[in-house]
Order: structure tokens, then C-alpha cells, then sequence
């Protein structure tokens, strides 16, 4: 009997933990196009934890990890554009609409949309962004593609180098999530 | 009877106490998401080290603890006018000048190479550069320390006297040098160089032939593009070669894309160690003043890892 008790507690409480996803290492990279010069970064630290009940999803990245090709240009990144000794993290704070309806046994993708707050250099905003969920072996996979505006986040780009930045930048995020 | 009186109650309480971690895994469900995500990133975090301590490789003459990146070629010219003591009739110096074309190469994240030709003296100079040491964020290491190993090739002509022997070896000076340099803000670096210069010749049997120096130098950082720099080198007087000073130099880093403008005054002639060390003969107070610049343009030699197939591109 106590046995049994004991199974019952261990059950309900692994099923409670599994509704919630973390990942980390996830990628990201975003790319600025003119025609003048392409910039590409990347960077895969993004970590991001995910509430299959709620739809809740909330996605971080450390500025600093982003990688350029030119390490002159990184640096200015961190140290001009997104002062991220100030602001070392950006966060999408979010939920993701209609989560809980999806079922995360069965190995599936999902057309999803999120909406919620994004926060770059210290500004925040709101934000719908479209991606896609899949789920595959009790894992979650999240992909996103959305653009971000350098003034909305109130990020200043000097006019001597305005031909080569992009007023938008396009984002790519791309995380494997794992249940706890 | 009893038993199964004890076996219903421990039922009740222990599926009770199911629901309450039931109740208490919900709830947290929708506010703790947050602490979930940090506990992720604690487990996630590598040590960090400080970045930009200085804009550029050079403070303004000498050298600063910061590297060329992986694969990064630094072309990189310095420039140095007359001085402008002699007024109008010599433009204030800007008749006159000497120049040091150089290129750096970041060998690995520690390591960085360079050759350079001065005009002064007709001078080869090439060093390494060795991050011994490096600052990270936590402060577990407050400081970074680098070394620098230089060696300098005077190639202009020598008046031999006839029976005097002039060897190959008389040209040559190397340099030893020790940057420790720390980070104190995000605007406010300071670093201190203590210098051992070798000459294989020095012009007068008094002198010697090794000297001692040590540098101080900072920045301050006036805006996220433009700092003001200074940097001085001290020598003690029994070890001053004859009629020399030592060096100050004060100057602006200005930053543009992936050019760093330095420009600056100094008292000093030379370029490399041996010369703006040890050599320095100008006066600050009496006109001795020169004005320079330092020109550096990188180049991406290797690609870094991960972007072979970069979307990066320049029309």
C-alpha cells in the first residue's frame, strides 16, 4: 500500500515537471543587409525555458556571445551599438498562443505565433513573432524568423556608417528544448 | 482493524500532500519560469573576460595589452610631423615628417605578431606579443599582463672611420617589455609598462648599454567612439643616454567602423622602443612638441570558425 502511495507521489509530481521544457545552447544568428555590406553574427547561447500548460516561453541571450566575422566589428557591436556592459542580455518574454492544445506526446509540427515582450539595449516592446514548434522524441524545437527595428530598441547608428547597417535585422532563432 | 485504520489515514495524508506539490507545481508553473531560466544560465556561465580595454594595439606610441583578433591583419601606419619649434617657415612641423608602416597579425587569442620599417634610421623592428595573463569580469583576475619581446635593425648608412670594425651586430637593440593593465570602468583604463631596452651600441663609453623605463598610461573615454589618451615613459637619470627625455605623449583615439584614428602630440621622434624610449630629445616646454597620427586598418585574413558559409559580404 505505501508502496503505491509512494509511486502515486513520484507520478504526479514527474507529471507536473514534465509540462515544463528548458534548452540551452540554442542558436541564433541576425543578419543585416544594404548594399553596401552584409553583416552576419551568431551566437549559440540562447537558452530559453518553455511552459507547455500555459504557452508561456521566455528566450535569453547574452550579447557578448554573439560572434561576427571581423573581431574589430564585434566589439564595436558590444561596445558602441548595444553596450551590453550596460545591457548584457536581450529577452523575449512571451507566450505562445494556443500552446496548450498541442499534444506533446506525439511527434509533430505546429505552425505557432508568440506574442509578448522583447527587450534589446534596455528598451522594451511588444512583439508577435510567427515560428515553428516540433515536437520529436518528448523534446521541444522552437524556430523563429522576425525582423527588429535598430530604433525601436533605441540603438544609435552614426550616419558615417548608416550605408552599411540595416535599419531592420532579421533574426533567426532556433532551440531544441528538453522537459524537466 | 487498527492496521487498516493507519493504512486509510497515511492514504489521505499522503494524497493530500500529492495535491498540495500538485497545487504548488501549478502555481509556480506561471511565475517561475524566470528563476528556471537563470538556474540554466548558472550552469551555462564560463568565466568572462574584459573586453576593450583599449581601442587599439598601440596607447599612442608604445604598446597596450590589447591583441589583433584570430586571423586579423592590423596594416598600420604611423606617422609623426617635424617639430614645431620652428614656426610658419616649417608649416609648424608639417614639412617635415617620419613614418613607420607596419602589420600586425593576431597569430591565436594570447599571441600577436608584427614587423615594421621605420624612416627613423631606416629602422626594421619586429616583436611578439604575449597575453600572459587576462582580466575577466568577476574580477577573480583584476588585472591582465602581457609581455612583449622586441627586436629593432638600424639599416641606415654608418661613416666608418678607416681600422674601425663595424659589425652587423652594432645595429641591433631588443626590447623587453611587461604591460600590466587594468580595466577600472567602462571608460577608465590604466596601464603600467615597465621596459628593459638593450642597445648593442650606444654612442659613448659612459654609457650603458642597458636601461630601465617604466610607463604609465591611460584612457579615458569621452564618448563610446572617441577617448583621450596619455602615456608617459620614465627613465632614471643615471641611466639616460646623454641629452635624452624621457617621453610623454597625449592624443584622441577616434574610432570609425573598422578604423581607429589615433592622434596625438609627443616630444618623441622615434617610433620603436629603442628610439621613443630611450632616444627622445625634444622638449615639451620648449617647443619640442610634434604632432602625429597612427592610421590602423584591419583586414580579415582567416575566416573564424562557423562562418565559412556566412551570409558576409562587402559590395
Amino acid at each position: 500500500m505505501k508502496v503505491l502511495n509512494v509511486f502515486l507521489l513520484v507520478l504526479s509530481t514527474h507529471m507536473c515537471m514534465a509540462q515544463k521544457y528548458v534548452g540551452k545552447n540554442g542558436s541564433i544568428s541576425f543578419f543585416s543587409e544594404t548594399p553596401v555590406e552584409n553583416i552576419e553574427a551568431k551566437s549559440t547561447e540562447t537558452s530559453s525555458a518553455f511552459d507547455a500548460k500555459t504557452g508561456d516561453l521566455i528566450v535569453q541571450i547574452p550579447i557578448k556571445s554573439f560572434r561576427f566575422e571581423k573581431s574589430l566589428m564585434q566589439e564595436h557591436f558590444n561596445e558602441n551599438y548595444m553596450e551590453s556592459d550596460k545591457f548584457p542580455k536581450a529577452t523575449l518574454k512571451g507566450n505562445i498562443f494556443e500552446a496548450e492544445k498541442i499534444d506533446y506526446k506525439k511527434d509533430a509540427s505546429y505552425k505557432v505565433v508568440a506574442r509578448g515582450k522583447l527587450t534589446i539595449h534596455g528598451v522594451t516592446k511588444d512583439i508577435t513573432v510567427p515560428g515553428t514548434l516540433k515536437v520529436s522524441n518528448g523534446k521541444v524545437s522552437i524556430d523563429a524568423k522576425f525582423n527588429v527595428r535598430c530604433a525601436d530598441y533605441d540603438i544609435k547608428i552614426p550616419k558615417l556608417v548608416m550605408v552599411k547597417i540595416a535599419e531592420e535585422i532579421q533574426v533567426t532563432v532556433s532551440s531544441t528544448l528538453s522537459p524537466i | 482493524m487498527k492496521s487498516i485504520i493507519y493504512h486509510i489515514a497515511g492514504i489521505i495524508i499522503l494524497l493530500l500532500s500529492n495535491t498540495t506539490i500538485v497545487l504548488a507545481q501549478t502555481d509556480s508553473t506561471n511565475n517561475n519560469l524566470d528563476e528556471l531560466l537563470n538556474e540554466v544560465d548558472k550552469s551555462n556561465t564560463e568565466k568572462e573576460y574584459t573586453s576593450a580595454t583599449f581601442k587599439s594595439t598601440r596607447l599612442i606610441v608604445g604598446q597596450s595589452i590589447e591583441n589583433v583578433g584570430v586571423g586579423v591583419l592590423d596594416f598600420r601606419i604611423s606617422h609623426r610631423f617635424n617639430s614645431i619649434d620652428k614656426g610658419i617657415k616649417d608649416l609648424f612641423g608639417l614639412d617635415g615628417a617620419t613614418i613607420r608602416l607596419g602589420l600586425d597579425y593576431g597569430l591565436t587569442k594570447r599571441v600577436t605578431i608584427g614587423i615594421g620599417r621605420s624612416t627613423y634610421d631606416k629602422e626594421i623592428d619586429g616583436y611578439v606579443k604575449y597575453k600572459v595573463l587576462q582580466q575577466t569580469t568577476d574580477n577573480s583576475m583584476p588585472f591582465t599582463l602581457s609581455y612583449v619581446g622586441n627586436i629593432m635593425l638600424q639599416t641606415m648608412n654608418v661613416n666608418i672611420p678607416i681600422g674601425y670594425d663595424y659589425r652587423f651586430s652594432n645595429r641591433l637593440c631588443y626590447s623587453n617589455q611587461l604591460l600590466l593593465a587594468r580595466k577600472f570602468s567602462k571608460s577608465f583604463s590604466l596601464q603600467l609598462m615597465p621596459t628593459h631596452i638593450h642597445y648593442n651600441l650606444v654612442d659613448k663609453t659612459s654609457e650603458k648599454n642597458d636601461l630601465i623605463a617604466l610607463g604609465i598610461g591611460n584612457r579615458l573615454k569621452l564618448s563610446n567612439r572617441v577617448s583621450l589618451n596619455a602615456e608617459y615613459y620614465y627613465i632614471l637619470d643615471n641611466l639616460k643616454l646623454q641629452g635624452t627625455r624621457n617621453a610623454l605623449s597625449l592624443g584622441f583615439d577616434i574610432e570609425t567602423g573598422g578604423h581607429v584614428f589615433q592622434l596625438y602630440f609627443t616630444n618623441a621622434t622615434g617610433m620603436t622602443d629603442r628610439a621613443f624610449i630611450g632616444k627622445t630629445t625634444g622638449q615639451w616646454n620648449k617647443n619640442g612638441i610634434r604632432f602625429g597620427f597612427n592610421i590602423s586598418r584591419v583586414f580579415t585574413v582567416k575566416k573564424p570558425k562557423g562562418f565559412e558559409n556566412s551570409r558576409n559580404k562587402i559590395y
